[in-house]
């Protein structure tokens, strides 16, 4: 896939904290540092993938984003207008370019709507379309989904996973939106059915020329679907790069401990293979470390370098963005 | 890319599978309270219950039938007297003064020409089975309406203080707790008695009382619950897609978060009468001769040395409340069974 180089969403500095209140005066004793600053740009037909380990803060990443949470500070401009200035009407009206597909698919659909009103709802809250265009839009969406069109008047828990998911996928294209975030869309169900779901949204992508921010920890997938990878640790994206090169070459200790976690299915190259191993855990989001946030469990981190001071995120290629001090 | 679905024929499944037909009735309840109302049609429990409480409704509706009123424009609420007398009569005993026409159904059944006290009368020679009969409709208006009002309180109390939240839940759910650190009826009766010499005895000041220190368990479940169900994806998925906020509460919020607050409701109304029979058994409420249970219970007290002889005072009202409040408690605890999500897919 081919990356025009016309710049659809720009990400700048975007900081989403969670304040901690303790005591009867709910007294802000703190915060949970959830995104810290992260810069990315989003090219017109791409998909950026956005991988890391478990509480990392990509989903937060997606949703605040969204606006789904207010950021605390930073800008994230969309075909020119920021979408974190905002408020109510012009944001609804925003919501018809931008879309989510939500990782549960157990939970993301109301179970007491139908799945015709479910994927009718954004058409008809905007008013875009008569209830009889409504109908033939959801039918005709069903189709897209390879869903069969009569499937409208049933109920989501007469559904499995995969198919709940194409309903959420419908749902999600209903408006014809440009952007579509996939919050980890294929990290709860079975592997058979993430190859079905994941070639559905190539299809669409190819089909519509819409723009995907892919949220993951599948790094295969990853792989698979992006024309560009960043990789999050602890609130801060760490490498960005195109998926050739980071998968190749990746630069930053933190990504190459993780790419060196993915099997190789030759058991002559697996036997040879180094591996990372990264000690400890994650440290807390509330008290992130000082200095460069890998730096407790690097392997490579040098004292008075590394906890001095926030390493820069810059490009060491053209492309191909790092945090790292050492690289 | 390959085919990622079997659209094609689909027979075979449908003739194994049949496709339900989903009635308006299932669309207008969704899917999960369905299945609940169609398991409590299948539950014992619930049966014998929702017979005792169908027999009660076709009682409290033929009552005028059943137990005509002494004269067709007279208060029907108000019981009939045969004297002043204060010794109680046993049952079966003919009526002599203020006599009511007897009911169609009495001669053919009985075979008797006279009509008497079916069920005795009490100090005072109030008719016991007038009390009994009339009973019904008042049971099933205060259960009813105070079940209904403190529903509505709670739920609008419970649904703003979980929609703000913050500060403002704080402080509405820390009166919530005051409030419920109170024993209810206790303070109830106090309220009851503070009001009855305001408004005069009627069925007002007690229906009030206990309304105003019963709404709090709804104003909490309903609170927890729309704190749940905002959290779910799907409210946020209605988010994205650009859904107003209004829109979101009366459509993806209460209906998810409503029903447990409902089955607590069902629940209470059997508590709410028999809360509302121990108040008149203790004097607070309706004036005397008015067609409630607890209050011909509470004519029992001064006889209560020598039940063996008035024992009837006691045991007709008695059952006609302790059935009640059985088929209430009955659907109630079918209703949870149904509930309880172990019991899914077997019905």
């Amino acid at each position: 896939m081919e990356t025009q180089n016309e710049v659809l969403l720009k990400v700048d500095n975007l900081v989403k904290h969670f304040p901690i209140y303790r005591g009867v005066f709910q007294r802000q004793v703190g915060a949970v540092h959830a995104v810290d600053g992260i810069s990315f740009d989003v090219y017109k037909g791409e998909t950026l993938g956005l991988v890391g380990e478990s509480g990392c803060g990509k989903s937060t990443a997606g949703r605040t984003i969204l606006q789904l949470y207010k950021p605390t500070s930073g800008s994230v401009d969309f075909q020119g207008v920021d979408l974190a200035t905002l408020k109510g009407e012009e944001l609804r009206h925003m919501r018809k370019k931008i879309q989510m597909i939500f990782q549960d698919p157990y939970a993301s659909l109301n179970p007491r709507m139908t799945v015709g009103d479910i994927i009718g709802e954004p058409l008809m809250v905007h008013n875009v379309a008569t209830p009889k265009e409504i109908e033939e839009r959801v039918a005709d969406l069903l189709n897209k989904v390879n869903l069969n069109p009569a499937f409208a008047s049933r109920y989501p828990h007469e559904f499995s996973g995969g198919q709940r998911q194409r309903i959420g996928i419908a749902r999600a294209l209903a408006l014809q939106p440009d952007f579509i975030v996939c919050d980890e869309p294929i990290s709860a169900l079975d592997v058979s059915i993430q190859a079905q779901v994941v070639n559905l949204l190539e299809d669409l992508q190819a089909q519509f020329g819409l723009t995907y921010l892919f949220i993951a920890h599948d790094l295969s997938m990853v792989r698979h679907i992006s024309t560009r990878v960043a990789v999050m640790y602890l609130g801060i994206i760490v490498e960005l790069a195109d998926r050739k090169t980071l998968y190749t070459n990746p630069l930053h200790p933190y990504s190459q401990a993780l790419l060196s976690a993915v099997p190789v299915a030759d058991p002559v190259v697996e036997e040879k293979r180094k591996r990372v191993i990264l000690e400890g855990d994650v440290p807390s989001p509330v008290n992130p470390p000082s200095g460069c946030r890998f730096r407790t469990r690097c392997p490579i981190a040098k004292p008075g370098v590394c906890d001095a001071s926030k390493p820069e995120f810059r490009e060491v290629d053209p492309g191909h963005f790092v945090a790292c001090h050492l690289v | 890319m390959t085919e990622t679905t079997p659209t094609g024929d689909n027979s075979l499944l449908e003739a194994t599978f049949a496709t339900r037909k989903i009635g308006w009735f299932e669309k207008f309840v969704g899917p999960e309270n369905f299945r609940i109302l169609v398991g409590l049609l299948k539950t014992p429990a619930s049966i014998i219950g929702l017979s005792l409480i169908l027999t009660y409704v076709v009682i409290g509706i033929l009552a005028p039938v059943i137990a005509p009123p002494v004269k067709p424009n007279a208060d029907p609420y108000s019981i009939p007297r045969d004297g002043f007398s204060s010794d109680p009569k046993p049952m079966g005993s003919e009526w002599k003064r203020n006599k009511p026409p007897e009911p169609f159904w009495y001669k053919p059944l009985t075979g008797n020409d006279k009509w008497v006290h079916l069920f005795g009368t009490s100090e005072g020679q109030y008719d016991i089975f007038y009390y009994v009969i009339w009973g019904v409709r008042t049971a099933f208006f205060t259960g009813l309406l105070v079940t209904f009002a403190t529903l509505v309180i709670g739920v609008i109390y419970g649904s703003i203080s979980a929609y703000y939240g913050g500060m403002v839940d704080n402080i509405m759910m820390r009166l919530v707790d005051v409030l419920m650190i109170l024993p209810s009826l206790l303070a109830a009766l106090i309220l009851a008695a503070v009001l009855t010499p305001r408004i005069g005895k009627s069925l007002i000041p007690v229906m009030t009382a206990l309304i105003a220190f019963g709404w709090m368990g709804y104003a909490r479940i309903i609170r927890g619950d729309i704190l749940s169900v905002k959290e779910r994806d799907y409210v946020l998925a209605a988010r994205v897609v650009g859904v107003k906020d209004s829109r979101i509460l009366f459509r993806h919020i209460i209906p998810n978060a409503i029903f447990p607050t409902l089955v607590l409701a069902s629940l209470a109304i059997g508590d709410v009468v028999l809360a509302f029979a121990a108040l008149s058994f203790l004097g607070i409420g309706t004036e005397v001769g008015y067609a409630d249970w607890g209050q011909v219970l509470s004519f029992a007290r001064n006889w209560i040395t020598a039940l063996d002889q008035y024992w009837y005072i006691v045991v007709w009202p008695g059952l006609a409340l302790v059935f009640f409040v059985m088929g209430w408690n009955l659907l109630g605890d079918a209703l949870r069974d149904v509930l309880d999500p172990r019991m899914r897919g077997r019905s």
